[in-house]
């Protein structure tokens, strides 16, 4: 029988795969896209299994806006890193340093 | 029953409509963007207008209030915001860089930051902070050829994004173990102090709201996109953003959590202490001015902190006073920024203010006054503002954090005294170009303001917040 502690254990789990990714990860900058939609979706399970759990429809609102805004984001965030791009001509996350201190 | 929950949204619908006219208007309009930026600037007038005298309640199933807090922050927030566009028009002209995006993106942060002091569940709460922070960073790597200002909006993208996933961990879990989104529900439900679950939540929900303030331990954004955003869009982001999430995290620590006020105290006043003292220390070690700032505004959120960590009617007040004295400053001193420059270039680090006082003797003044304030110097406003903060504390029961923050801001004063030492008795390597005119205006009146402005606006100001503290209490 799965209970609401797998599917918070689940989420926690993809939340610190998230959030290492974004720290541990010295390669690629649309890594670190990826791993803040790996956070984002990680609190989309907890809303969703909370909302089920407790019967009240209130957590899967809150999810559906977290999905579009999470959209949003990454548009945005798409957006920066093509500015970036255009200036470097690379997105390899060592290249972000040239203000240090 | 919906037109009624409208009407206590007047100032996010008028926000909301100016930025949608102002695409369209801006797709169609020329190449001049002074009357555009006029438009703008007028919207967020009306809006603080409105936001102030407008009625008081609860709207849409309690996801969005109106009272004297909301209505004494949004006034201010639309002010500082109005004032932002005014100093990007001539700064981003000069350069040949004016663009009529930048207004709608400011519009859009207020509407954001508007929606967050407003913010009476944890999903108004979200949308808020997320329609602010997505307009900043577009704002930060608003000039888009610029390396270092791309460099900015992706580092600041980056810890953004991160820091809204913390906060959004935190609220998931704060809605599944209190079984609401909505802050009189959470109180409620946390009436006898805050369980595991609860509580581990609240601590991500801080951590996500610290970033945004800056404070430390989450502050590794705040120098990075200080030096590479744009000089007036960071006169913007050390203000107006601020403030407004500073009001969110005073709102949700007492209308949610006030009961478990011994819960969270701790949590506040190391984040504070670690603020002032991060702030203080490695701000000494900066050359370049709006890095410096940068740590001074993180020293100076720790302020801010320790007088929110206070509680109660008297702490929130003090916050409330500490932020729009330290937002007239700080906005006052990156108009100054503006306003300098030396054969066309940005006059950026400290030693390019060497002899300032021979070659722009009102602006050096200005600075002066700006700094001495930062720096707790009575009797100018910061003074008066570290005054209110540790009045609050200390009658908080908050006597060792109060003396630890007398002394960071100790430390602090050695970086303030650098600048003043370099501009009034160095020599100048050169003429300085001819400063624009909103620029230098806003620097004298915020100047102005800082001393001797302050004494009887601060009387006024005095009763403005303790009523909006006394709205969420």
């Amino acid at each position: 029988m799965i209970g609401l502690t797998h599917y918070l254990t689940l989420a926690a789990i993809l939340f610190t795969i998230g959030v290492f990714g974004i720290f541990v990860n010295r390669k690629n900058i649309i890594v670190i896209l990826m791993s803040i939609e790996l956070i984002l979706l990680a609190v989309n399970i907890n809303l969703v299994s909370f909302s089920v759990f407790l019967h009240d429809v209130v957590g899967q609102i809150y999810a559906m806006f977290v999905l579009t805004v999470a959209a949003a984001e990454a548009a945005v965030g798409l957006a920066i890193l093509v500015t970036f791009f255009r200036n470097r001509g690379d997105i390899a996350v060592d290249d972000a340093s040239v203000m240090k201190g | 029953m919906f037109l009624t929950d409208l009407s206590l949204a007047y100032p996010e619908v008028i926000l909301g409509v100016a930025a949608l006219v102002l695409v369209v208007w801006g797709a169609f309009q020329g190449k001049s963007t002074a009357v555009f930026n006029g438009a703008a600037i007028l919207a967020l007038i009306v809006a603080a207008v409105v936001a102030l005298t407008g009625p008081h309640g609860r709207a849409f199933h309690g996801g969005l209030i109106a009272d004297a807090m909301s209505g004494f922050s949004k006034a201010f927030i639309y002010g500082f915001s109005a004032v932002a566009i005014l100093l990007s028009d001539r700064w981003m002209a000069r350069r040949g860089e004016a663009k009529f995006e930048l207004a709608i993106l400011v519009v859009l942060a207020a509407l954001g930051m508007g929606v967050m002091v407003s913010a009476g569940d944890l999903i108004s709460l979200y949308m808020g902070i997320e329609l602010h922070s997505l307009a900043l960073y577009v704002l930060a790597a608003f000039r888009r050829d610029d390396g270092k200002g791309s460099e900015a909006g992706l580092k600041y993208f980056v810890l953004g994004a991160l820091s809204s996933g913390l906060l959004l961990y935190g609220a998931s879990l704060i809605y599944g173990f209190a079984g609401s989104t909505q802050f009189p529900a959470i109180a409620e439900a946390v009436r006898n102090g805050a369980d595991g679950g609860v509580l581990f939540g609240l601590v991500f929900l801080i951590c996500g709201i610290a970033f945004k303030v800056s404070a430390a331990p989450f502050h590794m954004w705040t120098p990075d996109v200080y030096e590479g955003a744009p000089t007036p869009v960071v006169g913007f982001f050390a203000a107006a953003p601020k403030l407004a999430a500073m009001v969110l995290l005073a709102r949700v620590l007492t209308e949610a959590f006030g009961t478990a006020v011994h819960q969270w105290q701790q949590v506040i006043v190391i984040i504070a202490l670690l603020s002032i003292f991060v702030g203080a220390f490695a701000g000494l070690a900066q050359r370049n001015l709006k890095r410096l700032w940068a740590y001074s505004s993180i020293a100076n959120i720790g302020y801010a902190l320790l007088g929110l960590a206070a509680g109660g009617e008297a702490g929130t007040q003090s916050m409330l006073l500490f932020m729009i004295l330290y937002m007239v400053d700080v906005t006052g001193f990156f108009a100054c920024l503006c306003a300098l420059e030396r054969y066309g270039r940005p006059m950026e680090t400290l030693d390019d203010m060497a002899g300032l006082v021979k070659e722009r003797p009102g602006l050096a003044l200005a600075i002066t006054a700006f700094s001495l304030s930062a720096l707790g110097l009575p009797p100018f406003a910061g003074f008066w503002a570290k005054f209110y903060v540790f009045k609050a504390a200390i009658g908080g029961g908050l006597i060792w954090p109060t003396v630890l923050g007398l002394l960071g801001s100790v430390v602090a004063a050695v970086y303030y005294l650098r600048l003043l030492r370099k501009m009034w008795f160095d020599a100048a390597p050169g003429p300085t170009d001819v400063p624009p005119l909103t620029a230098r205006w806003i620097a004298l009146i915020c100047a102005l303001f800082s001393f001797p402005v302050v004494l009887p606006a601060l009387h006024w100001l005095e009763g403005l917040a303790q009523a909006a503290a006394a709205a969420l209490a």
